[in-house]
């Protein structure tokens, strides 16, 4: 009896989605018009990655002032989740820190008929800081493996080479990030490649500025940021892919060359080509106006055309 | 509605009616609240904990790499290390300063005075649990450096005397209470045998109290327990095995603030923080019910 009902109710619930859904559906196309024919603004939907959130917030907020037919609805959720909404075909914009999944480009393709165009609207470079007592000013990919990774073989501040007279316990005191930030993700595939973790026991912090803020109080750590982050008591090292190479300080230049080895692109992918108010909407992005927002956050513009 | 014209009186105005209604779904709404979180949080997290989940390794391990691409370990037993280890740091220094504080509030305080160490307690345990993180991560990461020569602040120390300040107010006022509860007329006849202040408190007092006593250090511990945002900034968030007051450590709260954000709803990673989310509902539980068996101890006596 009691089973019974429970069905029933199941029944009844998932006939009132049904028709939910079938009423929303049916309307939607009608709200388009009506929205075309009052001559309202159009909002363009924009979600995704974490990193970009300020970034696209920005860009949302500085458009209003520059385009009166569409306004721009940002949240955030992370990469994927704005990529599983570009296949579902219910954003215009998703925002990528990463670059498509030949996976997830043939999903969106199937699902929505339309094949996602990338945009790449600017670079994010992870500097690696010290505390500014430090006395060291460069550092390998290779030694920033050893320091990171699971068992890793640098554990004291003087297999690097210097002796820091403000740590003395000459330990490496290991900043990272909590372990699902894209951010920390980026961060161990540049140095650790796809098959090794991360050593336990590092302070994971939430949040870039986070990193920076206690670096900047402890004289034996080190920890990986945003450039945009640096104050005045950390210090960014120059970074060679191996030893034997030239080390690259990370700044606008040396991203934009390639040739600081931690920098990613940032992406944003539309439904198809663009058109319209979307198109116009990335074009300004692309634009020097949009491109200085990008400088603002703390992000590397793309090259000047 | 039947049951409630039966219990009251026949010739009840329909206003009272009403109002009898409304506070006893007040009262059955709290019952309802806390058995719908738990199995919420119990749904959330079954799928992979009756299937997927190694309880053993769960419980014992100290590896958490929920993220790991190749090698995915959900091991808890440092963060669980953690929780308790800061928890009983946290109450190594709260019981004493809270017993203390309870009975100089109680027995030698004059009366205005108590005033206003009652309303300053008060003010204690309304300050926000993320201040006393953000005390923690600037001032006191310094100071233990500086103190200790530390490589760095964000240790179990940090966190514990976070934790502590914030359940002292907790511990202060249910002491005072029980120790307000001791009849005068033990503290008299104590007296009257010549006995000194500190032999009435010591002797006669502090036995007389003890299971209030005992239930207001649990419920400290409990809240220390359960606290979030003040360890999560001043305990340095590490996965680590606790090896002193020094080490850095990441307790189970800190963990599921942490990461909880970011993660693919539905996934393992996701489920088995609902996981941790039952065993620290499970941990408080058995803490709570420890002190409401001793309180009803009090009671009975």
């Amino acid at each position: 009896m009691r089973k019974n009902s429970l069905t029933n109710y199941t029944v009844i619930g998932i006939l009132v989605v049904l028709a939910f859904s079938l009423v929303i559906s049916g309307c939607s196309p009608k709200d388009g018009e009506s929205a075309a024919s009052k001559d309202a603004a159009q909002v363009i939907k924009n979600k995704g990655s974490d990193t970009m959130v300020n970034l696209a917030q920005a860009w949302a907020e500085m458009y209003v002032d520059v385009s009166s037919t569409a306004s721009v609805e940002v949240s955030g959720g992370g990469s994927g989740t704005g990529v599983a909404a570009l296949i579902n075909g219910t954003v215009d914009i998703a925002n990528c820190s990463r670059q498509i999944k030949p996976k997830e480009l043939e999903q969106a393709t199937q699902n929505t008929g339309k094949v996602p165009q990338e945009f790449i609207v600017g670079y994010d470079a992870l500097a690696v800081y010290v505390h500014h007592d430090t006395p060291l000013d460069k550092i390998t990919i290779p030694q920033l493996a050893e320091i990171y990774g699971e068992d890793g073989t640098i554990t004291k501040w003087g297999q690097l080479g210097i002796t820091h007279t403000n740590c003395p316990s000459d330990k490496i005191i290991r900043i990272s990030r909590q372990s699902n930030s894209g951010t920390y993700f980026y961060f161990r595939e540049a140095l650790l490649g796809k098959t090794r973790d991360f050593e336990l026991g590092s302070l994971d912090l939430h949040g870039s500025k986070d990193v920076v803020e206690v670096i900047g109080r402890t004289p034996c750590a080190i920890g990986y940021s945003g450039m945009g982050y640096a104050t005045s008591h950390v210090k960014m090292l120059e970074v060679a892919t191996a030893p034997g190479e030239p080390y690259y300080a990370p700044n606008l230049e040396n991203v934009l060359a390639k040739t600081y080895p931690i920098a990613r692109p940032l992406y944003m992918y539309s439904l198809g080509e663009p058109t319209g108010e979307v198109k116009a909407y990335l074009d300004w992005i692309l634009s020097a106006e949009g491109q200085k927002i990008v400088e603002k956050l703390g992000f590397v513009p793309l090259e000047s055309k | 509605m039947n049951i409630l014209r039966k219990k009251s009186a026949p010739n009840l105005p329909f206003s009272e009616t009403v109002i009898e209604l409304f506070i006893r779904l007040c009262g059955f709404s709290c019952i309802i609240f806390v058995f719908g979180i738990f199995f919420f949080v119990f749904r959330e997290g079954a799928g992979f904990l009756f299937n997927g989940l190694d309880l053993g390794q769960f419980l014992t391990s100290p590896e958490w790499y929920p993220t790991s691409l190749n090698n995915k370990r959900y091991g808890t037993l440092a963060l669980i290390l953690g929780t308790f280890s800061v928890t009983a740091l946290a109450m190594c220094i709260a019981v004493p300063f809270g017993l203390g504080a309870a009975i100089f509030v109680s027995e030698f305080c004059s009366p205005k005075l108590r005033e206003t160490f009652k309303i300053i307690i008060e003010l204690l345990a309304a300050i926000p649990s993320v201040v006393w993180g953000f005390i923690g991560l600037t001032l006191m990461n310094q100071l233990i450096i500086r103190v200790f020569n530390a490589p760095i602040g964000l240790t179990m120390l940090n966190g514990g005397i976070m934790l502590a300040l914030m359940s002292v107010p907790i511990i202060v006022s249910i002491a005072e209470d029980a120790l307000k509860a001791v009849p005068d007329s033990y503290r008299e006849a104590a007296e009257a045998l010549g006995a000194t202040r500190w032999q009435v408190i010591y002797r006669v007092l502090l036995p007389a109290a003890k299971n209030g006593l005992l239930a207001a250090v649990l419920l400290g511990a409990a809240r220390s327990i359960g606290e979030t945002m003040a360890v999560l900034m001043a305990t340095g968030h590490s996965v680590n095995i606790p090896s002193g007051p020094l080490s850095w450590i990441r307790t189970l709260t800190a963990t599921i603030a942490a990461e909880l954000g970011e993660v693919a709803r539905g996934g393992e990673h996701y489920q088995v923080l609902f996981i941790i989310g039952v065993l620290l509902f499970t941990i408080t539980f058995i803490v709570n019910l420890i002190a409401d068996l001793v309180i009803k101890g009090i009671r009975q006596e």
